[in-house]
């Protein structure tokens, strides 16, 4: 079935009233003492967002000003899917747990630290994340290293745009990631029991060649806003033909190194993560097939539908990047 | 007074299992069949169904160290149901497994059951609750006689495999199952005395 993908000239309700109109209306709606009215507004909103009330927080996304991508045959991952099915340990391990614990989260102000083997090191705030180049829309697979798949209309810039920023050194090999280290904010960086026993800040690492191709993104948006927190607000990585958990999260540091750094999934368990993570249907993670995927899409149980997996994601540009590599032994 | 429970008492209590075990998986069927069981139903499934053939097998494991501890010996005509209801999830797990994930490609089943250790450990878990329920009855229990004890007793085995199915299964994140086999283990404690004679 094909999803309705709002366009940016589609209105939704919010947008034709005024935010702040529309909220000061509910609180006189409350004030005067329409029980029921007042109960059903209570549980409108808290159908959008789990078990929150009115007054809990809400993180705020905005709308993003962007070139739009062509459109094409892809069916994509509902919006409410792509941000209430997530991986991201900060905020908790299971699937839901990130929508439900990252709703106070602060992303401005921000600093994007670019630093290293650069002639031009610098530090983006959050404004500066949405302007350093013109934004523009990309739908890519994302296949996750347990076997499943979204279809996402993510809004960024080409990795590649902040690295000619800063110009890498020649003797710049690698490009190192680093998550945002905040346990007050993030609950599974303070207690080992919620946060899938990594030792963070998470960390995650390109060589320059992957880090200049030109599908590798920088995404601050998707489906025509601002990242919402669970999906790695403000600023996060996306590499398409690489499993999931390379695509590191609430970027707070990017720096050219020369050897290739640390990964957090590979110092967990390197003989079932490797370095370069590439999804590859021929090379199984030790515990479970990577020869298929389930796409989620729109539907229940009895609408799952499990594809093969394509080498590289079905990204074949990439290919020429790992010519003569083995990739069997560098998994 | 004579401490125990009426047969009213037990039919109630028996209801109840019915009740909270078949209620409840229908609702989570109902909800992922409809779209309403998080982002992957198919996952949401398994482990549910999964997780609720522990909890109901856990269940049946402690109603002999509770009869024990509160002398109330009639809890014991609720353990057969217990350990029905444990194979009726496991049942749903595989089937569940069998229909969404692997979408009836048999052939993938076998070279999985083979391939994955934690893929093997849940399926030798799995038969030996089939064999358990298929001698649940009284009949079974008259012919088998002494055997039955001795084929019964496998529960600690299955009980054992599941658990290491269930961490083996997990990505990183091992509280859960560590609390599990933490459950486990105080459960066949109570029990040391037997299983160190079983073991001999």
């Amino acid at each position: 079935m094909l999803i309705k993908r709002p366009t940016s000239w589609t209105l939704k309700d919010n947008q034709v009233t005024d935010e702040k109109i529309y909220q000061q209306r509910r609180h006189l709606l409350k004030q005067m003492g329409f029980i029921g009215a007042g109960a059903l507004l209570a549980s409108h909103q808290a159908s959008g967002i789990s078990l929150f009330g009115d007054d809990e927080p809400r993180f705020k996304t905005h709308v993003l000003d962007y070139a739009e991508a062509q459109q094409q045959s892809q069916i994509l991952t509902p919006e409410t899917k792509v941000t209430s099915h997530n991986n991201f340990y900060e905020f908790g391990t299971d699937k839901s747990d990130p929508k439900a614990n990252a709703q106070a989260f602060q992303v401005d102000p921000w600093q994007l630290r670019v630093d290293g083997l650069v002639e031009t090191p610098f530090t983006l705030s959050f404004d500066e994340l949405f302007k350093l180049a013109p934004l523009q829309e990309r739908i890519y697979r994302l296949r996750c290293v347990e076997a499943w798949s979204m279809v996402i209309p993510w809004i960024g810039f080409s990795l590649n745009a902040l690295l000619n920023k800063a110009r890498p050194l020649s003797s710049g090999k690698y490009v190192a990631f680093e998550t945002l280290y905040d346990p007050k904010q993030m609950p599974g960086q303070n207690n080992p029991f919620r946060g899938g026993g990594i030792d963070y800040p998470y960390v995650e690492g390109l060589r320059i060649d992957e880090a200049a191709h030109p599908l590798s993104f920088l995404a601050v948006g998707l489906y025509g806003k601002s990242l919402p927190a669970q999906n790695g607000a403000p600023i996060r990585l996306v590499v398409p033909w690489k499993y999931g958990f390379k695509s590191i999260k609430s970027i707070v540091r990017i720096s050219v190194v020369d050897k290739q750094p640390p990964t957090t999934w590979n110092l967990l368990a390197a003989q079932e993560y490797g370095f370069y993570a590439n999804v590859n249907p021929k090379v199984d993670h030790p515990r479970w097939s990577q020869a298929r995927e389930r796409r989620i899409t729109t539907g229940g149980l009895f609408s799952s539908n499990r594809i093969d997996t394509q080498l590289f994601n079905g990204y074949d540009e990439v290919a020429s990047l790992y010519s003569g590599m083995d990739l069997r032994q560098h998994y | 007074m004579v401490r125990g429970l009426s047969r009213r008492n037990i039919f109630w209590l028996k209801a109840l299992i019915h009740l909270l075990s078949l209620g409840w998986a229908l609702l989570t069927y109902y909800r992922a069949g409809t779209d309403q069981l998080g982002g992957d139903p198919v996952e949401g499934i398994l482990h549910f169904t999964g997780i609720g053939a522990f909890n109901l097998l856990l269940l049946c494991l402690i109603i002999s160290p509770l009869v024990r501890w509160s002398r109330i010996s009639q809890f014991m005509q609720v353990r057969r149901l217990l350990g029905l209801y444990a194979f009726f999830y496991a049942l749903l797990h595989l089937a569940s497994y069998i229909l969404f994930e692997l979408q009836l490609e048999w052939q993938l089943l076998l070279s999985e059951i083979v391939k994955r250790p934690y893929i093997t450990v849940g399926f030798s878990a799995w038969i030996i609750l089939l064999a358990l329920t298929l001698t649940s009855n009284k009949a079974a229990q008259r012919r088998l006689g002494r055997n039955w004890q001795k084929l019964h007793n496998w529960v600690y085995l299955a009980a054992g495999l599941i658990a290491l199915h269930y961490i083996w299964s997990v990505k990183s994140d091992i509280t859960q199952p560590l609390v599990y086999i933490g459950v486990l283990l105080l459960l066949l404690s109570f029990r040391k005395d037997k299983l160190l004679k079983l073991w001999r």
